[in-house]
């Protein structure tokens, strides 16, 4: 996984609440064995709208999403992530996540920003012209005009995202923890330790 | 003494394999579901790494999401592919992977074949006190079993087949108590359209439910799965009822449930999953199940609830601004006016099918509502997608396909169907539909399709009446 500590430019004042994984990435998109290419399904029906902030030649491209409440709701799809992702988009700020989602996010090494409402609505006034500059290891969201928002982030994703760290080969590592999990298990409860014989 | 605990703080302690100082836990899992749609860039990224997995013999797979309903062998007995050229790919992507990495596997022409969350209780590879995942949100819905179940991303796909853990961090917990009897044509469904109509779809996010009162207790376990399964539409990852003699008795005998003198230390170990007394959660809902009508859905949002005997609200009338905007929008996508009475909607597709409402006491219960009726004459089309394949043959067995047919619905094979338009059941554009499937987002059953949430019985209703309507007024009490 790339290392995250930076992410900064111009952002999509999209602002809607409740995005649900559909709007991220429609179904029909989801019948692919790889994880790259799903930028140009990503917000379809929204883009149907000429006046979509995603084709607006002030924000195409840019690597940051601010949005309303409950970002990210619906169904587990990472490749929702990963459409964001294939289309650049490096971080996302709004009041708040779905959890899955959340997690699918900083699995692909985006982040998700949680800001209270006032903050997003003025992030969203500032991105009509200008850029936002959010950095991870400050915790902080800063713009051109000396707004200062600070956000909170689990220590532990913030290790991981900041490290580059493949979270499998950490898990990995404590083999011996789960193979004696699995022992006792297998004591205590056997009939748990085998489903498929 | 300790300190009391919930069900979800019991079977969380259960599965520490290690906890963090920053309080993240290493869980175990005990059972990993996998589909076609949500695994190949798991499985791409262990062969990427060299990796194994870690415990196959936990893990079960099963094409469903992009299989069609329509045959799946010819004449001959042969295999009909796919004529979706990516949905071919990646049924045979899934078909190399379980082969390759040693993965028990139910095939799409193997009766035991349907959709992952049908499979998993029906098998008994669903059982009480586990911890379970699916790269599907849906998988709360074993959560009916007294599971801890929840959906995952492709990476915590990965992670699981690499390790059989996850690092997660402890939820909060989340009491909705039902209590009360149901009235005549309320049915689970309308049990958990009303809990999202109130708590919202961000009502329970950070949260896991538990399902409790007297409204639960009497329910089958066929209605708690339709009700955990909804759990996530109300933003909760995982809805968890205790199991009790009902769950026992259904998970008793079958395939991959424990057997003998093993199912007796089960079952001991089972029953002392309940909430402590005097444990405390983090949030708290109740609702008298006599204020509970048959329910629809109006909008674009599974929070978007009303009863069959009320109307399409005026989006003026939600206090905040972005819900109203919200409303708006979703009005104008569903072709609806403010005030318009919801028995006046009239439909052209019903889909009676998907993880919530597609077994078979479903299926009975849209059966009863039918037979010796006919579906309208405005209907295009009504389709009958039965969970997996045994409920398929249990339907036959009863007579059941034979009431739907004649009464000009379709009688499909098992997998997701109309749910998500990811396979050639849609919906058309701008056309609407009656469905007991749980998410009516934008474009979720085909683009521009508009869909509706009912339960079985007011699908059967608005089948043969061609509109949204009261069930009540067509069942015989
Ligand atoms: S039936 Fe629908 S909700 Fe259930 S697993 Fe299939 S696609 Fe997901």
């Amino acid at each position: 996984m790339d290392k995250v500590s930076i992410v900064e430019g111009g952002a999509y004042p999209l602002g809607v609440k409740n995005v649900d994984t559909d709007m991220i990435i429609a179904a029909k998109w989801l019948k692919t064995i790889s994880r790259v290419g799903l930028g140009k399904g990503a917000f379809e029906a929204m883009r149907q709208d000429p006046a979509n902030v995603f084709d607006d030649p002030a924000h195409a491209g840019s690597p940051i999403l601010i949005a309303g409440d409950n970002f990210g709701c619906g169904s587990s799809r990472e490749h929702a992530a990963w459409a964001l992702n294939d289309m650049g988009v490096k971080a996302v700020i709004a009041p708040s996540f779905s959890d899955i989602f959340s997690g699918n996010a900083f699995k692909n090494g985006i982040l998700t920003v949680v800001l209270p409402q006032e903050a997003i609505d003025r992030l969203m006034d500032v991105a009509k012209t200008d850029p936002i500059h959010i950095d991870l290891d400050a915790q902080s969201v800063t713009t051109p005009f000396q707004d200062r928002f600070s956000f909170e982030i689990d220590p532990f994703r913030k290790t991981c995202l900041m490290g580059g760290l493949d979270e499998i080969g950490l898990t990995l590592a404590e083999a011996d923890r789960i193979g004696a999990y699995e022992a006792k298990v297998k004591a205590d409860r056997p009939w748990v330790s085998a489903a498929v014989a | 003494m300790t300190k009391p605990r919930t069900l979800y703080e019991k079977i969380w302690d259960a599965h520490v394999v290690e906890r963090k100082d920053d309080g993240t836990c290493l869980i175990y899992i005990d059972r990993h579901l996998v589909h076609e749609v949500t695994s190949p860039q798991a499985f791409e990224g262990l062969r990427m790494a060299g990796r194994k997995v870690r415990r196959p013999d936990l893990t079960l797979a099963v094409p469903d999401h992009n299989l069609p309903t329509t045959a799946r062998v010819d004449a001959q007995g042969k295999r009909i592919p796919i004529a979706d050229a990516e949905g071919a790919e990646q049924l045979a992507a899934l078909e190399r992977n379980v082969a390759e990495f040693g993965v028990p596997y139910i095939g799409p022409t193997d009766e035991k074949q349907g959709i992952v969350h049908v499979i998993g209780p029906e098998q008994g590879f669903t059982l009480p006190g586990t911890t379970m995942v699916c790269g599907d949100s849906h998988t709360a819905a074993h959560g009916a079993l007294g599971a801890i179940a929840f959906g995952i991303g492709t990476s915590e796909v990965e992670h699981v087949l690499a390790t059989q853990t996850l690092l997660l961090k402890q939820s909060k917990t989340m009491e909705v108590r039902v209590e009360g009897t149901l009235g005549f044509g309320v049915t689970p469904k309308d049990v958990v359209l009303e809990i999202i109509g109130r708590t919202g779809t961000a009502g329970g996010t950070g949260h896991v439910i538990e399902y409790r009162g007297s409204t639960f207790r009497d329910m089958s376990i066929e209605g708690r799965l339709t009700v955990a399964n909804m759990a996530i539409e109300g933003g909760a990852r995982s809805g968890l009822f205790a199991p009790d003699e009902k769950t026992f008795a259904y998970l008793k005998g079958r395939p991959m449930a424990p057997k003998g003198a093993e199912w007796d230390a089960a079952v001991a170990w089972w029953k002392s999953l309940v909430t402590d007394e005097g444990a405390v959660f983090d949030k708290s809902l109740f609702i008298d199940a006599a204020d509970i009508a048959p329910n629809v859905t109006w909008g674009t949002s599974p929070e978007d609830v009303v009863s069959i005997t009320g109307s399409v609200p005026d989006p003026e009338s939600f206090s905040d601004a972005s819900k109203r905007a919200a409303a708006e929008k979703a009005l104008e996508y569903m072709g609806l006016t403010k005030g318009q009475r919801m028995q006046d909607v009239s439909v052209e597709h019903i889909f009676i099918g998907s993880c919530t409402n597609s077994r078979i006491e479903d299926l009975r219960a849209a059966a009863s509502v039918i037979e010796g009726r006919h579906i309208a004459g405005s209907i295009k089309q009504a389709l009958v997608v039965p969970g997996s394949g045994l409920v398929k043959r249990q339907a036959e067995a009863e007579g059941l396909d034979r009431i739907f047919t004649e009464a000009g619905f379709e009688w499909r094979e098992p997998g997701c169907s109309a749910c998500l338009g990811m396979n050639p059941d849609k919906v058309p554009s701008g056309e609407r539909c009656a469905s007991t499937s749980n998410r009516n987002f934008m474009g979720r059953q085909g683009p521009g399709a508009r869909t509706h949430l009912v339960s079985p019985v007011m699908a059967a209703a608005a089948a043969v009446t061609g509109h949204l309507a009261d069930v009540r007024e067509l069942m015989s009490r």
